[in-house]
């Protein structure tokens, strides 16, 4: 399992390009963190996503 | 006045005014925007929501500077991972550190602060850390790499203005960035007194986001950013401690 912003996802297999294509994120308007560590948008499509990881994906809010 | 820059991190800017964009409706963003005259507004980081919204992106003028802030950070290492994560969300370089380790009063942690700025300037970020004012603590700001100084007026969210005006005086006095203040200023004639002190440019949101009239009071707050700039720059007048002064000639009365 993958625990993507605090939920436990089946998405163990999948590149992180495939899970955003059966979500409704806008891609231009998020930002993902894998494990601690930016991932830059050009690896979303080579990047597999594996048992124990912790992906943030976040955007922008109003705040001040 | 039109030589009058506020410069941050090598940028310029003609407003000092920078505004917050939470708790009240994206729709009103731009017209809030436009009525405070604001070239920056500020963001804050969240997960994203997988259900189709609006986007407060969507809601900012081109041309604005994004300074999204690291709100929710607990330590300098969770605002380090917020400003890298807001950095790749495409706004640019700037970041506004916020570390709190309490929700009742929400004190920014100066020691973490002061750790988060030297990873964040090192890595390029224009950083603008939020702090409760100390001099050492500004100084060690400085050296560590910081932008500008943004000394917190009173409680986030109080309105309740100048609570720590001569701590930020000292500020000003000593320190060769700009200080900004930011939290607290809950009234137009708050921004003035702090602009007459020298301050380089106000943060507001919640003295808007709770006025009666949004895009009225960041008309009134532009305004008074405004004067209080000229008023420093005019240099104000000397103040008496005893007596008077006369302002009219003290001679042809009209008596012998």
């Amino acid at each position: 399992m993958v625990t993507i912003n605090g939920v436990k996802i089946d998405a163990a297999g999948q590149t992180v390009s495939q899970y955003l294509e059966t979500t409704d994120y806008d891609i231009k308007k998020i930002a993902i963190e894998r494990n601690g560590d930016i991932l830059p948008k050009a690896q979303y499509s080579e990047t597999t996503l594996m048992d124990d990881d912790s992906i943030e994906i976040v955007s922008f809010v109003g705040g001040g | 006045m039109s030589e009058d820059k506020l410069i941050i991190g090598g940028h310029e800017f003609n407003s000092r005014f920078i505004l917050g964009s939470g708790k009240y409706s994206l729709n009103l963003i731009e017209a809030a925007v436009k009525d405070a005259g604001a070239e920056i507004i500020t963001l804050a980081v969240r997960r994203a929501n997988t259900r189709e919204q609006e986007n407060i992106i969507d809601y900012i003028p081109d041309g604005i500077t994004l300074l999204p802030n690291t709100s929710g950070a607990r330590n300098a290492e969770e605002a380090v991972r917020i400003a890298r994560l807001a950095r790749e969300l495409g706004c640019g370089d700037f970041v506004k550190i916020e570390i709190m380790r309490d929700s009742k009063y929400l004190l920014p942690d100066n020691y973490e602060t002061i750790k988060a700025t030297e990873i964040l300037a090192n890595e390029g970020f224009v950083v603008m850390p939020y702090m409760y004012p100390d001099l050492n603590v500004a100084r060690d700001l400085v050296n560590a790499g910081a932008a500008s100084i943004m000394p917190l007026a009173s409680p986030i969210g109080s309105n309740r203005g100048l609570a720590t005006k001569d701590f930020i005086q000292i500020l000003i006095d000593e320190i060769d960035l700009p200080i900004i203040v930011d939290a607290g200023i809950g009234k137009p004639s708050q921004a003035c007194e702090a602009m007459e002190m020298g301050a380089a440019a106000i943060m507001a949101n919640t003295a808007l986001a709770t006025a009666g009239d949004l895009t009225l009071m960041a008309s009134a707050f532009r305004q008074a950013i405004e004067a209080g700039r000229k008023a420093y720059l005019a240099g104000l007048g000397r103040v008496l401690t005893r007596g008077a002064s006369a302002s009219d000639p003290l001679t042809g009365f009209l008596r012998d």
